[in-house]
């Protein structure tokens, strides 16, 4: 067991695959020379070579078809699309393409691939780099989206998508390239389609998946603490498929919930979770489902409207006694 | 008519030849006028050439009647008047060579090796079609006879094409991929995106640009500030030409020296063969906006029946030889449309069949009106 950051754990599966398997290759933007731009791929060039660590043009929507037509043919490709908010140039290819080769082809062919593409606001990027847009994706049959929030899971994710048959979009997010977390010497592939209860807990469900779920377990565990308050988290891990049982099973036990999300809220993911509450839980429920997602506005570049425009740790823990206010909770 | 533009590669590039092959220096771009001879070919594939033409001719008026009759559903665009390019073309290509194309696409999955039956049955929506019924007259695929899609969003296959191409470059094979198009694509992002990278990176591709004159009713020069379309490969380095596609044996010409040259260097390429739409976009389009003189030249430009008329000039076909041809295409023909109208329809219980290649936890098998819990 070693702590090492989400960064080691992306980098350290990317190289234990590469080993693995002659087949899996990186394409992308900045990632061999440059060595990525958030230097997830460091030293992968001059232990690979060209042919396996391939630096692209700027050509989002080139060089992720190239990525599909290469995977078509037998290839594991794993592109890093360099943010999220990039991804719209390749989106013809994502998802007109990447996610139609099995079904519309009837099964003959399928497109082995991952697209590694962090998210995520806060570090005064301004209104084009700081999305959290991974909704687009989730939305659509054919695509698989998972999001890990700790080194571990981004491990055993990663893995899992890279083995998967199927076009794994693969979410990360900039603010938790650095955090640390503890990671098993052997990791397996983790199962695609399945969230985890990452706290237990009896008072309130608190759901999240990438940065958010981090940020619900501190909340918890600070609530837990200070207020005696019992929140279970629940990490979603995976965007598609949704794993609504374990939402479900979670809030018929503590009779409420709130979804903490980066994304907006209109449409956003947290719409989808709270209809599924609503078909699987809308008897156990004491209160309405919360939602904590970001004001719905391009966001600003100056630092303090962009602080008031995205969901924080602040902002859920609020969310989460307004609504023990309404269940009736007594501490 | 040539056209010359000199290509300077970097000193070393050509290392980067999977075979060695060195890059030349040069680069051109020219036009090839049609009407080659017919010396070099065989009689035999001439009349191959003729039977295919004819067979993709006949294949085509009964998939329109298919449409009428509600057989066939959804779009329906058809090859009519381009059966000497698609014959040229796919006459270039080893069975091991691979294809993308677009959605104009039934000749060449015909003329790729497919079976016109199974064609037809996609056409039908039946489980013994190339797609299983899945995919439909956009999006056809076989996976034995190097078919690797038909696709129906302009300019889509272009990045797939080239991904093809880079994994036999990853692998040293020498296969070949062929990336067929219509004049309209190339206005659009994916194809100056994978003309750049098909040469940066040295992938066996031939780019060919089906230009008919027409991108459903927008002309070449209402779209395309260069009109001259095999002269945009020069802005890549790439060697690019003009061939008249009304004349299969040029096409075939152009397109095998292409064809080789990419399996021998690497190296991709792009050809540009003219030819005339018959009809309208699809099978629904009255094309209405043709002018007679246009619509006319297209009639008069056939390239079925000048072949035919070639082939009994020079001898290599009598009427009776020709008409002996045709009729066991119309058999063929009729055929297919009697397997696709006798082949099952697939049923609603796979529907849920074909969403993921890898079987995944909580895959959604709701129906319209299933609850979620």
């Amino acid at each position: 067991m070693a702590v090492i950051t989400y960064r080691q754990a992306l980098h350290d599966t990317l190289r234990e695959e590469m080993l693995a398997d002659e087949n899996v290759f990186l394409i992308g933007e900045e990632i061999g020379v440059f060595e990525g731009s958030y230097k997830i791929t460091a030293g992968l060039l001059d232990e690979f070579g060209h042919k396996r660590v391939r630096d692209t043009p700027i050509a989002e929507e080139g060089f992720v078809g190239a990525a599909v037509g290469a995977a078509m043919l037998g290839l594991r490709p794993v592109v890093e699309l360099m943010t999220i908010n990039f991804s719209l140039l390749a989106l013809d290819q994502i998802v007109n393409h990447a996610a139609k080769i099995y079904g519309m082809f009837g099964g003959q062919c399928s497109a082995p691939m991952v697209l590694r593409t962090p998210g995520g606001g806060g570090q005064q990027l301004g209104a084009t780099h700081s999305q959290n847009i991974e909704l687009y994706y989730a939305f659509v049959p054919g695509l698989k989206v998972v999001a890990p929030s700790t080194p571990a899971d981004a491990k055993a994710l990663l893995k899992a998508a890279i083995a998967d048959n199927d076009p794994v979009l693969f979410l990360e997010n900039l603010a938790l390239y650095n955090t640390k977390g503890e990671v098993p010497d052997e990791v397996a592939p983790a199962e695609i389609g399945k969230a985890g209860v990452v706290r237990e807990g009896s008072d309130i469900t608190v759901i999240g998946y990438s940065r958010m779920a981090t940020v619900a377990t501190q909340v918890a565990d600070r609530l837990q603490q200070e207020e005696g308050i019992s929140a279970e988290v629940v990490d979603l891990r995976s965007l598609r498929p949704l794993d609504r049982e374990t939402i479900v099973e979670s809030v018929r036990k503590t009779g409420c919930a709130v979804i903490a999300e980066d994304d907006w809220l209109t449409y956003g993911v947290g719409a989808e979770i709270a209809a599924s509450i609503s078909d699987g839980a809308f008897d156990y429920l004491d209160a309405p489902v919360r939602r904590v997602a970001a004001a719905e506005v391009p966001l600003p570049y100056a630092k303090p409207l962009e602080r008031a425009a995205l969901p924080s740790a602040d902002s859920l823990t609020t969310a989460v006694h307004q609504t023990l206010e309404a269940v009736g909770h007594r501490r | 008519m040539a056209e010359t533009a000199t290509r300077t590669k970097p000193a070393g590039s050509g290392s980067k030849s999977r075979r060695g092959g060195s890059r030349s220096g040069g680069s051109r771009s020219q036009q090839r006028r049609g009407n080659t001879a017919l010396g070099s070919e065989s009689p035999e594939t001439l009349r191959e050439y003729f039977r295919q033409m004819t067979l993709i001719r006949r294949f085509e008026e009964r998939a329109a009647q298919g449409y009428t009759q509600a057989k066939v559903g959804g779009y329906c665009h058809l090859n009519l008047g381009e059966e000497a390019t698609v014959v040229g073309l796919m006459s270039s290509l080893r069975g091991s060579d691979y294809l993308f194309t677009n959605y104009r696409e039934h000749g060449y999955a015909i003329a790729k090796g497919i079976e016109p039956g199974r064609v037809m049955a996609e056409l039908y929506g039946r489980t013994t079609g190339t797609s299983k019924g899945l995919g439909g007259s956009m999006h056809m695929f076989d996976t034995q006879a190097g078919l690797l899609g038909g696709y129906g969003i302009v300019g889509g296959q272009l990045p797939l094409a080239t991904g093809a191409a880079l994994a036999i470059d990853y692998r040293g094979g020498d296969q070949v991929v062929m990336c067929q198009m219509g004049d309209g694509t190339t206005n659009i992002g994916a194809f100056h995106e994978s003309m750049n990278i098909a040469a940066l990176w040295n992938l066996p591709v031939v780019f060919v640009v089906v230009n008919n004159h027409l991108g459903m009713g927008t002309t070449v020069e209402m779209a395309s500030a260069e009109s001259e379309l095999y002269k945009r490969a020069v802005a890549y380095r790439m060697h690019g030409e003009r061939v008249d596609g009304n004349d299969v044996v040029a096409v075939n010409e152009a397109a095998t020296r292409l064809v080789e040259h990419a399996r021998g260097t690497g190296e991709p390429a792009m050809l540009e063969a003219v030819s005339h739409r018959m009809k309208g976009h699809s099978v629904v389009d009255p094309a209405k906006y043709r002018s007679s003189e246009d619509a006319e030249a297209a009639r008069a430009a056939d390239p079925v029946a000048a072949f035919r008329a070639r082939l009994i000039a020079e001898g290599v076909l009598d009427e009776d030889g020709a008409a002996e041809i045709e009729k066991a295409v119309q058999a063929d023909v009729d055929a297919a449309v009697a397997f696709a109208d006798d082949s099952p329809h697939p049923d609603p219980s796979t529907l849920f069949d074909y969403t993921y290649a890898t079987p995944v936890a909580n895959d959604s098998r709701r129906l319209p009106a299933d609850p979620v819990f």
